[in-house]
């Protein structure tokens, strides 16, 4: 097991760490089912949301694990960068680590930026990526495996990686750092990628991808018979630029509705990172079924983080 | 008249080996045993014709945070250049008389070689309406190369116009090759790595598509066209097609586009971050194949300087460009000499004659012969230099600090005068 300093990627993580994780996530579950939600262990800890993108879900997830550890949390809403000549990431780096950060948590609009923010030299302590652009967004992948180990083997959970899970990935493929951070860690797991996009919304090269591309979620539906279909968020500004020709022909083709949902198999479960266009990659019955786990994602966000933070900041070395 | 100087023992592109006695500005004879005021021990260098670059950003007017045409053309001669051409992306751009002959006279004054001025094809770099070539052309700076560097010429009729146009001077369009539709936030090469990396890709297509075109274009109205920085094996193709056809095409390739690939990127440091982007190691390979075989006509640096704040940032947020005129020649020689494919006298080709001919310079690039400007720079192959930090250029984005070439420029001669003498920039340029 390698242990590391930043969780930039959902690549960092060998299979035993990720394992780990998601071992320390079960804990922190039972933590934030007692009565008494909260744990010393960071206590005299500063954790800096940094957030140079709009995110109120991953923010407040971050700030409640950060507080149920008893950290300091400070919630840094930055805007601009420097070509809008706004405040750049280098001078707000700067600034927290003068102010004696002990980890930065960044969401940012650019792809690389918690890379740079760590490899800079700028700030010394730990870097944890809440999404860059369209890169990646580890900790939703660790949420996710989570969501789908504890589904799966219930309270047999610990230890367990994903291996020979189904996983079919839905939707806007290209922009998706959920779909990036989600392809590294089943693959470490030993889970199968399938990824199920039109062909506009898949990477024109995807040689480097290990997961077996589709255009047609019928088919994978009834061909491969996936035991987790994920759906994507749509994002509004796809809509304009004709990677599709309407919103009415994506839901047709690509989106999980009730016809869809009845013929996943028994064990199936309905994935989605939310917030979700109902109607467009998902439709109200599939969201609220008993096959969704929506809600689960959300609670075990707060887990999993916990246990991100928790171990990066510990010094734990198991 | 008794020489001013003679390089001893100098070794020429093609093998030989002689002195070289050089009086005023011009060389006065070449032969043995030659005799004059000061003889330079030359043994084991080899002497080319003074480098000619056809793309150098000298940022000046305008950008003089990142170069202006003194510090430009100093890295320039320590890169053994003595002419360089300086593209047309100032502010103001240099789209009238006034602007290229400022640059021109900026030049002059610098005294570390020769400044060309480019013009810009349309005002204001907009792609909408043409400059005043023949002003440009008829202004002191005398301008035959015309570009809209840093955006492409992509309306097809203004481009038709201006490879007509220009044929009254014999001038040349150089075009960046970007079809702007097909890179709108384009911030790599498109391919394996950019899927992963997920930041947004800059298709081979983009290019190809307006070299196609430009090329068809300029068979048809019968005028030359020049294609910037080639960066692609695709476009390679296009360009040995077009060549093969008659039509009158020269293409020219950076130093970095033969060297570093896509790969980089994934550090996510923006010293990488050039347009067109870094390629693949296949494109590389295909590239370095048209240099030798003559597809690709010339290297020129696309030395484009960047303040550290424009580099020192997220990748999306940084600038386009990387500098290369002081370790142009290294690259060249680490692809033609130390591959064993090529030789010192296709070096000389791509580095001097080459650009000077398509540029119609009749100063620089010329042979190494008697009544020539003595403009030559004076390379050491043995040497391997690990390259440093330090620079003559004001900006230091440069991609390959750290990195071991090979070869290393002794002394650079420009019209007689050393503005480099054993890798030291002379303190003054030559008046």
């Amino acid at each position: 097991m390698t242990h590391i300093k930043n969780l930039l990627s959902a690549g960092d993580v060998d299979r035993d760490f990720a394992i780990h994780l998601l071992d320390v996530a079960e804990g922190m579950s039972d933590v934030n089912d007692r009565e008494i939600k909260k744990l010393p262990t960071l206590r005299g800890k500063t954790v800096v949301n940094l957030f140079f993108e709009d995110s109120t879900r991953t923010r407040i997830s971050f700030e409640l694990a950060a507080k149920r550890l008893s950290a300091d949390v400070i919630n840094f809403s930055a805007k601009g960068s420097s070509v809008s000549k706004g405040e750049s990431l280098k001078d707000t780096a700067q600034t927290l680590e003068a102010m004696g950060a002990d980890a930065v948590v960044i969401r940012h609009h650019a792809s690389g930026a918690a890379n740079v923010l760590a490899h800079s030299g700028w700030i010394q302590g730990a870097i944890v990526n809440a999404g860059d652009g369209t890169h990646e967004h580890p900790t939703q992948a660790l949420l996710d495996a989570f969501t789908m180990r504890k589904r799966i083997h219930g309270n047999a959970s610990s230890g367990k990686g994903l291996d020979g899970v189904k996983v079919a990935i839905t939707g806007d493929v290209l922009h998706s750092r959920v779909a990036r951070s989600n392809l590294l860690l089943l693959n470490t797991l030993g889970a199968e990628v399938h990824f199920v996009a039109p062909p506009t919304l898949l990477p024109a090269n995807p040689a480097n991808f290990n997961a077996t591309l589709h255009y047609s979620l019928d088919q994978v539906i009834d061909i491969e018979k996936p035991d987790v279909v994920m759906m994507l968020r749509v994002q509004t500004e796809r809509m304009t630029a004709s990677y599709f020709p309407s919103e009415r022909e994506y839901a047709r083709i690509w989106g999980l509705n009730s016809d869809r949902l009845v013929r996943l198999k028994d064990t199936a479960l309905v994935m989605h990172p939310g917030p979700m266009n109902r109607g467009l990659e998902i439709d109200a019955v599939s969201a609220d079924s008993p096959r969704s786990t929506v809600l689960e994602q959300v609670a075990n966000g707060v887990s999993v983080r916990m246990a991100v933070l928790f171990t990066l900041l510990s010094g734990e070395r198991a | 008249m008794s020489a001013n100087y003679v390089l001893k023992n100098a070794t020429l592109a093609d093998g030989s080996i002689a002195d070289i006695a050089i009086t005023g500005e011009k060389i006065t004879a070449i032969g043995k045993s030659l005799e004059g005021s000061e003889v330079i021990d030359c043994s084991g260098l080899i002497a080319l014709p003074g480098f000619v670059d056809l793309h150098t950003h000298l940022r000046e007017p305008g950008f003089e945070q990142s170069e202006t045409v003194l510090t430009g053309t100093q890295a320039a001669a320590l890169g053994g250049f003595t002419a360089v051409h300086a593209m047309a992306n100032t502010s103001p751009v240099a789209d009238t008389a006034g602007v290229v002959e400022q640059v021109s006279s900026l030049g002059r004054e610098a005294g570390y070689a020769d400044v060309y001025p480019i013009g810009a094809v349309t005002v204001g770099l907009e792609g909408k309406q043409m400059a005043e070539l023949g002003a440009m052309a008829n202004s002191k700076a005398k301008v035959r190369v015309f570009s809209d560097d840093g955006k492409c010429v992509h309306d097809p009729l203004i481009m038709r116009r201006a490879l007509e146009y220009v044929k009254a001077f014999d001038g040349v369009i150089a075009q960046h090759a970007q079809e702007p539709r097909l890179t709108e936030g384009a911030q790599m090469n498109e391919g394996a790595v950019s899927a992963e990396l997920g930041l947004t890709g800059w298709p081979a297509v983009a290019e190809e598509s307006i070299i196609a075109r430009d090329v068809l274009l300029a068979e048809h109205v019968d005028s030359r066209i020049h294609v910037c920085h080639l960066s692609t094996a695709g476009s390679v193709e296009i360009v040995r097609w077009a060549k093969a056809r008659g039509i009158k095409v020269t293409a020219e390739v950076t130093p970095h586009h033969l060297l570093l690939t896509d790969e980089l990127v994934r550090s996510y440091d923006a010293v990488y971050k050039v347009n067109p982007p870094l390629r693949t190691q296949a494109d590389v390979l295909a590239l370095r194949e048209a240099l030798i075989d003559g597809t690709i006509d010339i290297i020129a640096t696309d030395h484009a300087p960047h303040p550290i704040e424009a580099k020192d940032c997220e990748w999306p947020a940084a600038a386009f460009g990387m500098l290369g005129l002081e370790t142009a020649a290294a690259i060249a020689q680490q692809v033609l000499i130390e591959s064993g494919a090529s030789s010192w006298e296709r070096l000389a080709q791509v580095l001097s004659y080459n650009p000077a001919a398509i540029a119609g310079d009749q100063d620089s690039g010329q042979p190494i012969a008697v009544g020539a400007y003595a403009n030559i720079a004076l390379i050491d192959p043995k040497a391997v230099v690990v390259v440093s930090s330090e620079s003559a250029s004001k900006s230091n984005n440069s991609p390959y600090v750290g990195m071991t070439l090979p070869g290393r420029v002794k002394h650079t001669v420009y019209r007689g005068y050393f503005t480099v003498r054993d890798g030291n920039l002379a303190k003054v340029g030559k008046h």
